[in-house]
């Protein structure tokens, strides 16, 4: 298996008015190409940063980040990101957040629209591509995100929560529709998510992170055959584990009063 | 916006109770030098072509004075917009202008008056320059503080889409800030008015409704001031109801910048 994604030694430290925040600790992770890896850990444990980072968002203390051997200086189009707050522009229409990468890369205006409206579809917003985003719900709008993130065509998708805001109906259909284009055009997943389930139903390997400063806890492998079934003796057996592991960092953290 | 008739009655009972008073006053003052009747100010303003006194007519010194400002508010917007998106988005230009423009923004337009016709003589130049005086500043603020205020996200999830400096700028801060920048538009219009008028009155200008203003006031043509001032009213409303109206209808997704 190759490795797509390499975290070094990878340390950050936030500091602000004298305050020192210990965010991450000594990461060092390995993903492999066409993996769903999927990063769980409680609340402020240093998920979002650890993927701001490796989106090039924000610069490590300590340590690097490798997409396919070469270090990541800042942002760039090769590492697609869906925000867990929204970040559509608002001044463009449906369709053109979804192009607006295209765009930017001089993908001729046919082809682009062609593209946006394939994945408009795909996450069930047909008939809305000329609508501005104050006129869709939150959830809408992250998927609008999601849509955007995708036409881009990254080599690495990385994904903050993105499901966080929908029922868990759409959440489900959403679910797998992103487990579809993860397996059609073999894509690479980095994952954050506080749903066990989710995780469980996506993900190859799931990563636990500790309670802040986050190092890595434990990694869990899914060893279960897709379609997956929730419902499954295995599945919930996964779900009592990772249940365990994550009990305890919750408890640090809530019991320090965050 | 609807309005309904009650609210129309309320919004119009004050205006027409002012005339009804004016009228009955001027019959009791009966003297048209202090107070003309509303027949003879309206009689100005329902002839608007006929010539008044030898100075021209209403519309043509009306003529003049939006030519005035429109010069003036179309070099104040040349500058001031590309200046502002300069100092709003680079911190050097910032500091480079900063110090100077807030020394120079207190000053009031009509006290560059003496200074401006030592400069540009008594020609047409002077009064464009006090305007654009006027203009500027309305103008160059809130380009800045548009600008400055783009949230992070919007431009973080540019940058991951693969947008570089000239992108971010050209796709998504001056989009971004665009409202801002209109409402500065319709601030800088709405003073751009009031120093044409105040500017033409000065000992130096021949023509203009403010010249006429001052003018029918040597010779006592109340009636006439009158009419020039509602004029001055209602140009000044019809500005800044057309530029709120570009507001309303091209931003209107302005909702979802808070
Ligand atoms: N820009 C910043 N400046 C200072 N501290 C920060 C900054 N960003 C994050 N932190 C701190 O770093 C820690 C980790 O934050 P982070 O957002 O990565 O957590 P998270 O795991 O994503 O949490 P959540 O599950 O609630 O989204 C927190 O304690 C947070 O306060
Ligand atoms: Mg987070």
């Amino acid at each position: 298996m190759n490795v797509k994604l390499k975290v070094e030694n990878l340390s950050k430290i936030f500091e602000f008015n004298g305050n020192r925040v210990k965010a991450l600790e000594n990461i060092n992770l390995e993903v492999y190409e066409n993996e769903f890896l999927t990063v769980m850990g409680p609340s402020g444990c240093g998920k979002t940063t650890l993927l701001r980072i490796i989106a090039g968002l924000d610069t490590p203390t300590e340590g690097r980040v490798l997409l396919d051997g070469r270090e990541v200086k800042g942002p760039g189009a090769d590492r697609g990101v869906v925000f867990q707050q929204y970040t559509l522009m608002p001044w463009r229409t449906v369709l053109k957040n979804v192009t607006f990468g295209l765009e930017l890369r001089g993908v001729p205006k046919d082809e682009r629209i062609k593209i946006a409206k394939k994945f408009i579809k795909m996450v069930g917003l047909e008939g809305f591509e000329d609508a501005y985003p104050y006129q869709l719900s939150g959830g809408m709008q992250q998927r609008v995100a999601i849509a955007r993130t995708l036409a881009n065509n990254p080599e690495i998708v990385l994904m903050d929560e993105p499901f966080a805001a929908l029922d868990a109906q759409t959440r489900n259909i959403l679910q797998n529709e992103l487990l579809k284009i993860w397996q059609k055009d073999r894509k690479t997943v980095f994952f954050v998510t506080h749903s066990i389930d989710e995780a469980i139903y996506l993900s190859d390997r799931v990563v636990v992170l500790t309670a802040r400063p986050g190092r890595i806890k434990e990694i869990v492998e899914i060893k279960l055959e897709r379609p997956r079934d929730r419902t499954s003796i295995e599945f919930l057996e996964y779900r009592k584990l990772l249940l365990e592991i994550l009990k305890e960092e919750v408890l640090k953290t809530i019991k320090r009063g965050e | 916006m609807k309005i309904n008739e009650k609210d129309l009655a309320l919004k119009l009972a004050l205006p027409v109770i002012a005339v009804v008073v004016w009228e009955l006053l001027a019959i009791y003052v009966n003297n048209p030098v202090i107070l003309p009747r509303v027949e003879a100010v309206v009689n100005v303003l329902i002839h608007p072509n006929q010539g008044i006194l030898g100075t021209g007519n209403l519309i043509d010194n009306t003529l003049i004075s939006i030519k005035r400002v429109l010069s003036g508010f179309f070099l104040a917007s040349a500058v001031a917009i590309p200046l502002g998106i300069l100092m709003g988005h680079y911190k050097t230009v910032n500091n480079l202008f900063d110090t100077i423009i807030e020394l120079l923004r207190p000053i009031p337009p009509l006290a560059w008056v003496p200074l401006s016709l030592a400069w540009f003589g008594l020609g047409e130049m002077s009064m464009i320059f006090i305007i654009f005086i006027g203009a500027f500043f309305p103008i160059l603020i809130n380009t800045i503080s548009g600008v400055k205020s783009v949230p992070t996200p919007l431009i973080e999830a540019a940058l991951t889409l693969g947008a570089k400096g000239r992108d971010i700028l050209l796709k998504v801060v001056i989009p971004a800030s665009s409202p801002s920048i209109l409402t500065g538009l319709r601030v800088g219009a709405g003073i751009a008015w009031m120093c044409v008028v105040a500017a033409e009155m000065l000992p130096s200008s021949n023509a203009g409704l403010g010249y006429l203003i001052m003018y029918a006031y040597s010779i006592s043509r109340m009636d006439v001031v009158i009419a020039c001032m509602i004029i001055i009213g209602i140009i000044g409303l019809i500005l800044d109801r057309g530029l709120r109206y570009i507001e309303d209808k091209y931003f209107a997704w302005r909702k979802m910048m808070k």
